[in-house]
């Protein structure tokens, strides 16, 4: 049995490990060597970095940050921010990085997501959905440009059609959800994770171990993504695991 | 030295950075006097059999691989797609893989639940003695997978570790000097890393 995977994610700002509430204020937590380096201690079955300006600030990604980060980390390693090429991944693949996240390239230009696949191969290729409940509280919609941007697209449309096009996971995050502590967005979750069938990772709104939990048993997450919890020092990764095991979640230990 | 086998598929440095921390020296390398003169063999590899395949040709590996490995016997151990290229053939591709092991490469048929690539931590259970093992037999060891194809092999005593998922598979074959690992030991943090240890120290 394959166990249910614990995340760390760092959101990345100008070089700086920094955490959002609802995707604005952004406060700083701090050194990502040092915290990929703590989370790796205590258990993380993968790290994600996500830099947070690259898209909305048109920058490249941050592969100088990741080539300082690979040659001590010893888990595989997901990046997203600014990803628009297939070059840019070849430049963050070459300084050691495992998957890539895109988001708002992706929903640009779908076929990226085959590009990328057929060179790397679909466990590459994490496709990030940034969700928000739409004003009809009937279904969700997919942001862009680090949730500025109102694309339109259906969410559970896109998830499909990303699965379709060769992507090997999907990112789910809840703008609504996003630094509130009140638990990730259970319905939405459960909506992508019955329809695709490529692994689902719940992000956005941890606040409770019942929180992580949830996600598994109710929303039939693979993996879970943990960032404020982790980073203002509530629970460990260890605590966590401990817990879930005892729920009688499969964990690595 | 040991070599890393460079095809140009997949994430070569991950392996050496890991190699490195464990206190050994290693090359990434596709030079034939260089494999040539090697103590032993990495043949690692993420994407394709058939580009896996091409590019060990193109390079001019095939006979120097068969002449180091199967004449002169020296320890290789083949990561993911480096695993499967090890086999006869592949179901994912029509070229011929290496056949240095009596063995062929499947796609996962499994029921709807299971996703596809197998993906994550998963446990890899030892069904025989090996020196790969060693200080690791009396704990649940997990690592972690990414695939879509596993490795079939034909003669059970081959068979060094099986994983359940959805059905049980080969995540490690031993035949003498003959190593394959379905899972990625340099991704695998502590469990990967007294693997290696052991490949590097025990072979």
């Amino acid at each position: 049995m394959t166990a249910k995977r614990i995340i760390p994610c760092l959101d990345i700002a100008n070089g700086t490990v920094v955490k959002g509430n609802q995707y604005r204020a952004l406060t700083p937590i701090g050194d990502p060597l040092k915290l990929v380096r703590r989370y790796e201690q205590d258990g993380a079955d993968e790290i994600i970095l996500l830099d947070i300006l690259a898209t909305p600030d048109a920058q490249t990604p941050m592969t100088d940050l990741i080539r300082l980060l690979t040659p001590s980390t010893f888990i595989p390693i997901c990046v997203g921010g600014g990803i628009r090429s297939l070059d840019d991944v070849h430049a963050l693949m070459d300084a050691g990085t495992d998957k890539v996240a895109i988001c708002s390239a992706a929903l640009e230009n779908p076929a990226l997501i085959t590009t990328i696949a057929k060179q790397y191969g679909s466990q590459c290729v994490v496709v990030s959905i940034d969700a928000k409940q739409d004003t009809t509280r009937k279904t969700w919609l997919c942001f862009s440009h680090g949730g500025r941007t109102n694309t339109g697209i259906d969410v559970l449309t896109w998830a499909q059609e990303a699965e379709a096009r060769g992507a090997g996971e999907i990112l789910l995050n809840s703008i609504d959800a996003d630094g509130t502590g009140k638990g990730y967005d259970i319905k939405l979750l459960k909506a992508v994770s019955t329809r695709v069938h490529i692994p689902v990772i719940a992000s956005s709104g941890a606040g409770t171990l019942a929180h992580i939990r949830d996600a598994f048993s109710v929303g039939h997450a693979d993996a879970v993504l943990i960032a404020g919890m982790l980073h203002r020092r509530e629970t460990t990764i260890q605590a966590i695991k401990q817990f879930l095991l005892e729920e009688g979640v499969t964990v690595r230990c | 030295m040991l070599v890393i086998i460079n095809y140009n598929l997949g994430n070569l440095k991950s392996i050496q950075n890991m190699i490195r921390k464990i206190g050994f020296e290693s090359k990434i390398t596709n030079n034939i006097e260089e494999i040539r003169g090697a103590t032993k063999l990495i043949l690692p590899g993420v994407g394709a059999f058939d580009n896996g395949m091409h590019n060990l040709k193109e390079l001019g590996l095939i006979s120097v691989l068969e002449k180091e490995i199967l004449e002169n016997k020296k320890p290789i151990l083949g990561i993911c797609l480096g695993m499967q290229l090890l086999t006869k053939k592949s179901e994912e591709g029509t070229l011929s893989g290496l056949g240095f092991i009596d063995a062929e490469t499947k796609l996962f048929k499994l029921e709807n639940t299971y996703k596809i690539p197998h993906m994550g931590w998963n446990t890899a259970k030892p069904i025989k003695k090996s020196k790969l093992f060693s200080e690791m037999e009396n704990q649940e060891n997990r690592f972690y997978f990414v695939h879509s194809y596993y490795v079939d092999c034909s003669n059970t005593d081959d068979i060094l570790t099986v994983t359940k998922y959805g059905t049980e598979f080969v995540s490690m074959f031993e035949h003498e000097n003959i190593i394959g690992a379905q899972f990625h030991p340099e991704k695998s943090h502590k469990f990967g890393m007294q693997l290696l240890k052991n490949f590097l120290e025990n072979y």
